[in-house]
């Protein structure tokens, strides 16, 4: 545990409300290199209060990379430099004395600016409300293990269902969009006998959803991996195109 | 078809759309390449390969109508796609690290496919319209004679060798871009699919670029 | 004086629940949408209650301080869930998992509510199965468990190492389906700031949009809060940075009993702190404590690196202390001997750390099979503190973890107020004094899937409240208290930051109300909040307006609350003369240094009734074992 400070300009995104135009501004401090980013932040909000100045508006909660609230784009990378961790596992011995961070929020036509660091990401949550669930009602279900369901198909949708609903997906995306966090879901339980009765009905209903909350389309440039802090890959993307073709070959459904 | 209409025009099948022209366009380059090479059998050979093509010229010309609308549907929504896509971040970022985590030819399919697209258009004036309106050399069946003409000019031939690289990176992503569209990502086949891709995507490249190259460094024939 | 009837039912205990469901009034199936039903949190519980009530066709409003409901700290869960499937055939049953919770809990825990935990959790295990929950499975297809502590049986479910993750999204995704049925209305980014009761009973909850600053007002024929526990009273904790005790506290305020707050549980493998700017201590699973070693120096004030110290002046104090459960005693016990440790100026290079070593382990098992076993939890302790687990110990210290205490809730999870039903961590009921492994999200979702959906119903038809408008003045009185509290914080204007003064209270409780507590320090302790609440209220600096996202004024709101929270978890920590669970009172132990329960005198519940600031009057729920005999645990 070193003593040593790290002296760091911070190029930090203001913005005081949606309607506002934002822009950057510099910060200058000392932190320490066993602090995490989020840390530092906080640290970096407490002398701006100190001094009578508003703190830089950021959202995290559970600080250990599982509720996916957290999330900044850290050097034009979200969730900064290191692959597969969230915002708040980035610890600052990884940068140099002397660097200079630019903090930005996730940007996305879909995830827009509420303040400062602060987006709206409950698009996610309005695309799950359309069709990421299985419908069982409380109590009326067979045993745990009436539906044997081979190991490999079950971590192969834990995989899947490892998803934190960051957003990392859509801010690393060229076109913002959110096909690596739709395609997990639908992946989690296209592979599991559970999701079957509504496969079909639900692919077709989550990508409609996406495509009107005005995410982009996928090219294939798999950022959305590389910048997922749980490493969920794109093969899930290839799942849910699959299935949508099927969906709409074998199903006689005409409206969704 | 409401429906139909509806699915194609969703992400995904517009994706789907583009998946399917481009590997119709691939297939079609092949075909094209291997035209192009019958030029290493010298002017003899490849004057009678078109002049044959010339015999079944209403075959041809439908497989160019269907052709041009594989074009015109790929670049259509490709550009559409593009526009789209800009649309769903109207902000960008101030520090791009796109770099760290995506491959530059993957990010930049609207570029190489631009510019591969006004190649498209001066090859298709130079050779197309030749061949087929009435130059005096065409009229001849001396086809051979045009290509060695065009490729003579060093400014022509950088650009065609440069077009064909750009192509090539188009290609090396499209290739594997499409059955990923398709679905066809699987552990044991997509690593095979990639390294398929690059195999063809370097085939593409030299196949094409060699003949310029060809032409300016060892045809020693007299235009 | 309340009157604590916890209305048990009669009968033997295996039949008290059944009884109690065919006892229960029923509402007719066409009515349910006239009742609207307030959730307050979508954790495991919050969310499973909103979802099951909505299926039931009820008219519900679920609320979250989260931008989204699956956010609820449920997620951060990583080892399992408890459930008496048998599935080992190792001799589990629901008596056994009944006893187990009972002892475990140090005999300060209903029985009744323990064995409907008991007998609805192989429900659990089936319900999230079927919603999608991919959890480990064997070769054959079947379920698979693993063993947990305080248990000789293997009866834990999981998920990787992310149980609550898993179980917490199929709760919210079966909550999606009924706000996409309509049943179901989703509020995000409100927080409750105050409970209101009319005539006695709880009608509604007035909260704060924390986008546009506005009070909200909302009305209900029944109000549930599920909305956690108090750990970050302590300032650091495992808990997310916004749990919060708030909720519970305001409905403390407007006469809800709270039980039992000295129950908290102190986590022993836990990243030690690393400086004045830590927000939280990242939990490391319990699992490690199967190949790892615990020790520190033998010799005081060793400044030295772990591998220079060699074998013989090491002290493996688990092991020597414990030698039947050695690294695997039980949470309360290792957090314990890890302090007296440190106390003895032998934590590691004199910080509050000791070493979770696995030299022999590797030495034993090859470093591959410790990778196999272990290696996501290494990985994560390599990016947090830089440093290679396989080359040099870990560094691990106790953390505050869980608060077995809570709102008092009787058999149909009913506080003290008519009404208000609490369900999840934010109650006391099932834990006792101490909480097992893979218990919490066991209680969660028993309490949210199968208590709440018939007890709720019962006091609908039985009671029959009716539907209080929000113009009422008691809404509107309210509303004006939180708009007169806020405005009262903004002009201040002092000179210290909210998470100052929180370090400052966390660092009274860590010392004092912490893992050893004893009647002078608590004494004390309770002067010095006393005196920083008044420092609060003079000399905090919130900075911001009202109308507006303010985090600063969200985290000054619930420090207003903690600063009173604590004060009474240091009065009960006091008033039981006693060591039990997680409350350890340095002069109640053996010879040995081990808790000393004092079952004649302090075999109740303490559920305190709030009179004012500072003051409280306590009652007693006396607790009566018909079943399972008191005894002493031991773990030698």
């Amino acid at each position: 545990m070193a003593e040593k400070k790290l002296n760091l300009t911070l190029k930090i995104w203001r913005q005081a409300g949606p309607n506002f135009v934002g822009n950057f501004a510099e910060y200058k401090l000392a932190v320490s290199p066993d602090s995490s980013i989020l840390e530092m932040l906080d640290d970096l909000n407490n002398d701006l209060e100190n001094k009578n100045l508003e703190p830089v508006a950021f959202e995290s909660d559970c600080r250990e990379g599982i509720c996916g609230t957290c999330g900044l784009v850290i050097n034009g990378q979200p969730h900064g430099p290191i692959p597969k961790i969230a915002t708040c596992q980035l610890h600052m011995r990884h940068f140099n004395d002397g660097d200079t961070i630019w903090i930005e929020p996730f940007r996305a036509k879909a995830f827009p600016i509420i303040k400062d660091l602060m987006v709206d990401r409950s698009a996610f949550d309005r695309i799950q409300e359309t069709g990421g669930f299985i419908s069982v009602n409380t109590g009326s279900v067979p045993d745990g293990n009436a539906i044997p369901i081979s190991k490999d198909i079950a971590s192969e949708a834990m995989d899947s269902a490892t998803c934190i609903g960051c957003g990392a997906c859509v801010a690393a995306c060229k076109n913002a969009s959110a096909m690596l966090f739709v395609s997990a879901k639908v992946s989690q339980f296209a592979l599991l006998p559970q999701g079957q009765p509504e496969r079909y009905q639900r692919v077709q209903a989550m990508v409609k959803k996406m495509d009107e909350l005005g995410f982009g389309s996928c090219s294939n440039t798999y950022a959305c991996e590389a910048e997922c802090p749980k490493g969920i890959s794109v093969k899930n993307i290839a799942r849910m195109n699959r299935d949508y073709f099927m969906a709409k070959v074998k199903t006689e459904n005409v409206e969704s | 078809m409401g429906w139909l209409y509806s699915a194609l025009s969703s992400s995904i099948g517009k994706k789907f759309v583009m998946a399917v022209t481009g590997i119709c366009l691939i297939l079609f380059l092949i075909i094209h390449l291997i035209n192009n090479l019958t030029m290493y059998g010298g002017p003899e050979l490849f004057n009678t390969v078109v002049k044959n093509l010339d015999i079944i010229k209403p075959i041809v010309r439908v497989i160019e109508a269907v052709l041009v609308l594989i074009f015109v549907f790929h670049i259509f929504n490709g550009v559409k796609l593009w526009y789209e896509n800009k649309k769903a971040r109207p902000i960008g970022y101030t520090v791009n690290g796109s770099s760290k985590n995506s491959d530059i030819t993957s990010r930049t399919m609207i570029v190489s496919g631009s510019i591969v697209f006004i190649f498209l258009i001066i090859h298709l004036k130079t050779f197309w319209v030749s061949f087929n309106l009435g130059h005096p050399l065409a009229e001849e069946h001396q086809y051979y004679e045009i290509v060695a003409s065009a490729f003579s000019n060093w400014i022509y031939s950088g650009l065609y060798i440069v077009a064909m690289v750009l192509l090539g990176f188009h290609l090396n992503h499209g290739f594997q871009s499409a059955f990923q569209t398709f679905g066809w990502n699987n552990n044991k086949y997509f690593p095979l699919i990639k390294k398929l891709g690059l195999i063809y995507t370097l085939i593409m490249v030299i196949g094409f670029a060699s003949i310029p190259i060809y032409f300016l460094f060892f045809y020693g024939g007299n235009v | 004086m309340i009157k604590l009837d916890a209305k048990i039912p009669s009968g033997p205990i295996q039949d008290k629940w059944t009884n109690h469901k065919f006892n229960m009034k029923l509402v007719n199936p066409a009515n349910k949408r006239k009742y609207d039903i307030i959730v307050v949190g979508t954790g495991l519980a919050g969310a499973s209650a909103a979802a099951s009530l909505g299926e039931l066709g009820y008219n519900v409003k679920v609320f979250t301080f989260h931008d989204s409901a699956r956010r609820a700290h449920s997620i951060a869960a990583q080892g399992g869930i408890n459930a008496a499937k048998n599935y080992r055939n190792d001799g589990d049953s629901v008596y056994r998992l009944f006893y187990d919770t009972v002892k475990g809990g140090d005999f300060r825990a209903r029985e009744a509510n323990v064995y409907r935990l008991a007998e609805v959790s192989d429900n659990i295990i089936d319900q999230c199965v079927a919603q999608g929950v991919p959890f480990a499975r064997e070769y054959g297809g079947l379920l698979d468990n693993r063993s947990f502590g305080g248990a000789l049986v293997s009866r834990t479910f999981y998920a990787k190492g992310q149980t609550g993750q898993q179980l917490l999204l199929g709760a919210y995704s079966a909550m999606n389906r009924q706000v996409a049925n309509g049943t179901v209305k989703l509020y995000a980014r409100r927080e409750m700031l105050d409970l209101v009761v009319v005539d006695g009973v709880a009608k509604g909850i007035v909260c704060r949009n924390l986008l546009t600053g506005e009070i909200e007002k909302y009305s209900g024929h029944a109000v549930i809060l599920a909305t956690g526990g108090y750990s970050n009273v302590f300032f650091l904790s495992t808990n997310a940075m916004n749990c919060n005790t708030t909720a519970i506290w305001r409905a403390h305020k407007r006469g809800a009993a709270f039980a039992n707050p000295c129950y908290t549980q102190i986590h022993p493998t836990c990243l030690p702190v690393h400086g004045e700017g830590q927000s939280k201590l990242p939990l490391m699973s319990e699992s490690l404590r199967n190949d790892g070693r615990i020790w520190v120096s033998k010799n005081k004030n060793d400044m030295r690196a772990p591998n220079d110290i060699p074998e013989e002046e090491r002290d493996y104090y688990l092991e020597r202390k414990y030698p039947t459960y050695g690294n695997l005693s039980p949470r309360d016990i290792s957090s314990r001997a890890a302090k007296e440790a440190f106390d003895d100026r032998r934590g590691v290079q004199g910080k509050e750390a000791v070493y979770l070593d696995f030299r022999d382990a590797i030495k034993r098992l090859g470093e591959n099979v410790i990778r196999e076993r272990y290696g996501n939890l290494f990985e994560m302790y390599g990016t947090i503190t830089g440093e290679n687990p396989y080359k040099t110990p870990m560094l691990i210290y106790p953390a505050p973890h869980y608060t077995m205490g809570g709102l008092w809730v009787d058999y149909n999870l009913m506080s003290t107020i008519p009404g208000l039903f609490i369900a999840g961590e934010a109650n006391f009921s099932d834990h006792g004094a101490n909480r097992l492994g893979a218990s919490a999200l066991m209680q969660g979702l028993a309490d949210g899937y199968f208590v709440l959906p018939y007890t709720i119903g019962n006091y609908l038809a039985g009671d029959k409240p009716t539907l209080v408008k929000t113009d009422h003045e008691e809404f509107n009185k309210i509303k004006k208290g939180i708009e007169d509290q806020t405005s009262k914080l903004l002009s201040i204007k002092g000179k210290r930051t909210v998470d100052d003064i929180h370090k400052e209270l966390g660092r009274y409780m860590w010392n004092k109300v912490g893992m050893a507590r004893n009647e002078k320090g608590l004494k004390e302790v309770i002067g010095e909040i006393k005196e920083l609440r008044n420092e609060f209220w003079k000399n905090v600096n919130v900075v911001g307006n009202s109308n507006d996202v303010n985090q600063c004024l969200e985290r000054a709101g619930r420090l207003a609350d903690y600063l009173e929270l604590g004060e009474l978890l240091a009065v009960d920590s006091l008033h039981r003369n006693e060591s039990c669970g997680g409350h350890f009172r340095v002069e109640y132990q053996t010879e040995e240094g081990e808790a000393l329960r004092n079952d004649d005198e302090f075999t109740y519940v303490a559920a305190w009734e709030f009179k004012e600031v500072g003051k409280w009057e306590l009652n007693k729920e006396p607790l009566e074992f018909e079943n399972v005999h008191l005894a002493t645990r031991s773990y030698k």
